[in-house]
């Protein structure tokens, strides 16, 4: 029953992946930036999270509202003050300013929450198991995939149906022509901030309530490795994300448990290399012809 | 001899003017013990960060390609530096002391060379974005791969081991997996890392300026017409790349022989990145832009130690300004007319020279 239990801790943390994962993609596909503060808006979400349930008392889910709320302005914030005036300058700039804008998360919360780690509380979803016969699943890996799974969907809906999604695929296709359609783009890619900031924040409770530690650079390693799922899947498509990010967490957990426990990260990376050797732009990316 | 090939000698002897002449005086002032603890520390560091901005600024500024992997090959550098010296030290304790940094820096470039040669035959096959995540996944994979190697020496004979740590009695461990390597004989110097900053500089600005630099850099601004015209994109990419690769792995063994230990988790992600910082901050393809920025960024910190809670807070809100003061075209043009009397001063046929008013 180890490979059932490997699979399901692989599929959520997979999932939370995914999530961070949609976040970084839709970014890209949208602003053609790779947003590396995404990580630690992440752990901000997490932050506030544990503010409101430790410090004001309040339930989990009014939290985690909260806290989705906050991320979202911080989005905004970020992509109106750093990223709006470097519309139209060289993509290394930009990285520049989004690892700045990373630095400067991590040491707000420096200051702000101090670099003593938090045991997470419980929330709502961690403490209990459910009994299969032989097979024990812990809640928060049944909450953390339902809660991706509707995510997923909502987002998929929402990009297909809704006119702000039509606008959306519209600017990641031809920015130019989009704004010739009349489509506002700033209005537009701030929409994208705002949206995946509060996945982040979700992804941020989720991340924490099954691995409970908590510091200012918690959301690095998960905002990297989420990132990879990202360019796995195809940076830019959104069902690539989705794929690319349970992908990985399922050779992560395998790797961890059947390989080597120390060579975890190096195996995901490992497979990263081989599958962007055999198919450049990611599993479902589309692959860009190049004109002379 | 041309204009533009002038203009660049002149830059070129004044970077080097300018690193002799700083050499001097911090040398004369170690000797007259007037240089701040702080600062004497740092010394060693500053050079090992010059050459990595350098060799970086061969890859991303000449070569056009985005590496954020760097600091893998400085761990593979350190790493191999340490051991060498170590077995040296074991096998013959009478060697002397230069001889032995000559031979453990030798080795630590060739080692990183060829593994800048392995990632290379892969990484630059990518293009953009994809190329720069590989190039973030393997300076990863080096970082888990060091964190399980073992190293020992008994006898004048080296033991390794993998995984697990497997070693006969009576061995001294050079490198103990996570804990690093341990006992480093200190035999780096300031000298020494002087001459290493002077070869890095020699051996990128003679590359910039040859054929093959030329090459590379056309393969930056036009991969397809450079290969139309028959300049082998791949050859003279991994050029790049190798050359960048050893000079770090030169400068991570300067760096590690300055210290008595280094552990894998020094060289992560955000150390590539930091030097990333140097090299945009300097100016792409900009030599002396990579050494004043190393220099700089590296003091900096040190000197901001009494706003220590702030220091880094600090540094990402200038980053950040940085960024959008020299990019963003309204902040520019701002800039440029704010400051266009002084400028108008400097320009090469005086005041009047933009209205068309000849020399003065």
């Amino acid at each position: 029953m180890a490979f059932l239990d490997n699979l399901i801790n692989g599929v959520s943390l997979g999932s939370i992946y995914a999530i961070i994962a949609l976040g970084y993609t839709m970014v890209y596909g949208i602003a053609k930036m790779l947003n590396f503060a995404h990580g630690d808006v992440i752990m901000v979400g997490a932050y506030i999270a544990y503010v409101g349930m430790q410090m004001w008392g309040l339930p989990a889910p009014l939290a985690i509202v909260i806290s989705m709320a906050v991320c979202t302005v911080l989005g905004i914030t970020i992509e109106g003050l750093a990223y709006r005036p470097l519309r139209r300058a060289a993509s290394l700039a930009v990285l520049i300013t989004a690892i700045g804008m990373s630095y400067l998360l991590q040491n707000l919360a420096l200051m702000i929450w101090g670099a003593n780690s938090r045991v997470y509380p419980e929330t709502f979803i961690n403490s209990t198991t459910i009994r299969l016969g032989e097979l024990t699943i812990s809640i928060s890996a049944v909450i953390t995939i339902v809660v991706s799974a509707v995510i997923m969907i909502g987002l998929t809906l929402f990009t297909n149906r809704t006119r702000m999604g039509k606008a959306m695929r519209c600017v990641s296709e031809d920015r130019g022509a989009a704004e010739l359609m009349g489509i506002n783009v700033n209005r537009t890619i701030s929409v994208t901030f705002a949206i995946g900031s509060a996945l982040a924040a979700i992804a941020g409770v989720l991340l924490c309530s099954t691995y409970p530690v908590l510091q200012p650079t918690t959301g690095s390693m998960p905002g990297i490795k989420a990132f990879t799922a990202a360019v796995f899947g195809g940076i830019g498509s959104i069902p690539g994300a989705m794929l690319g990010g349970v992908l990985l967490g399922v050779i992560e957990i395998f790797g961890k448990a059947y390989i080597s426990t120390e060579l975890g990260d190096a195996i995901v990376f490992v497979v990263l290399i081989i599958v962007l050797l055999v198919r450049p732009t990611g599993l479902l990316g589309k692959p860009v012809r190049e004109k002379v | 001899m041309s204009k533009a090939k002038r203009k660049r000698l002149i830059l070129n002897l004044a970077t080097f003017a300018l690193i002799i002449g700083a050499y001097f005086i911090l040398q004369s002032m170690v000797d007259a013990k007037t240089i701040s603890r702080s600062l004497k520390g740092q010394l060693i560091p500053i050079c090992a960060w010059i050459m990595m901005a350098v060799s970086l600024n061969l890859v991303i500024g000449f070569s056009g390609e985005l590496s954020l992997g760097h600091a893998g090959f400085m761990s593979v550098g350190a790493f191999t530096g340490a051991i060498v010296s170590g077995w040296i030290l074991n096998a013959n304790a009478d060697m002397d002391p230069t001889l032995r940094f000559i031979i453990a820096v030798a080795a630590a470039g060739v080692i990183a060379g060829i593994a800048g040669l392995l990632i290379g035959i892969p990484v630059l096959r990518l293009r953009g974005d994809y190329l720069a995540i590989v190039t973030l996944a393997f300076g990863e994979i080096i970082r888990s791969v060091i964190n399980v190697c073992y190293f020992g020496v008994s006898d004048g004979s080296l033991y390794f081991s993998f995984l697990n740590k497997k070693m006969p009695e009576g061995v001294t461990m050079l490198v103990d997996g996570a804990k690093g390597a341990l006992k480093i004989t200190r035999i780096s110097t300031f000298t020494a890392g002087f001459i290493l900053v002077l070869i890095t500089l020699v051996v990128v600005m003679n590359l910039v300026n040859s054929r093959a630099g030329r090459a590379i850099q056309a393969t930056r601004d036009n991969r397809i017409a450079a290969e139309s015209m028959g300049v082998s994109v791949m050859k003279y990419k991994m050029m790049a790349f190798v050359t960048a690769a050893v000079l770090a792995g030169m400068a991570g063994a300067l760096f590690s022989l300055n210290t008595t230990t280094v552990v894998p988790g020094q060289f992560t992600f955000n150390q590539s990145i930091n030097v990333l910082v140097f090299v945009v901050l300097g100016g792409l393809g900009n030599i002396l832009g990579s050494v004043v920025a190393a220099v700089f960024l590296t003091v900096l910190p040190e000197v901001l130690r009494e706003f220590a809670d702030y220091r880094m807070l600090v540094y990402a809100v200038v980053l950040i300004l940085v960024m959008i003061c020299t990019n963003n075209p309204l902040v520019k043009y701002v800039f440029r007319r704010a400051f266009s009397p002084v400028t108008r001063l400097f320009r090469k046929n005086g005041p009047n020279a933009a209205r068309g008013g000849g020399r003065v």
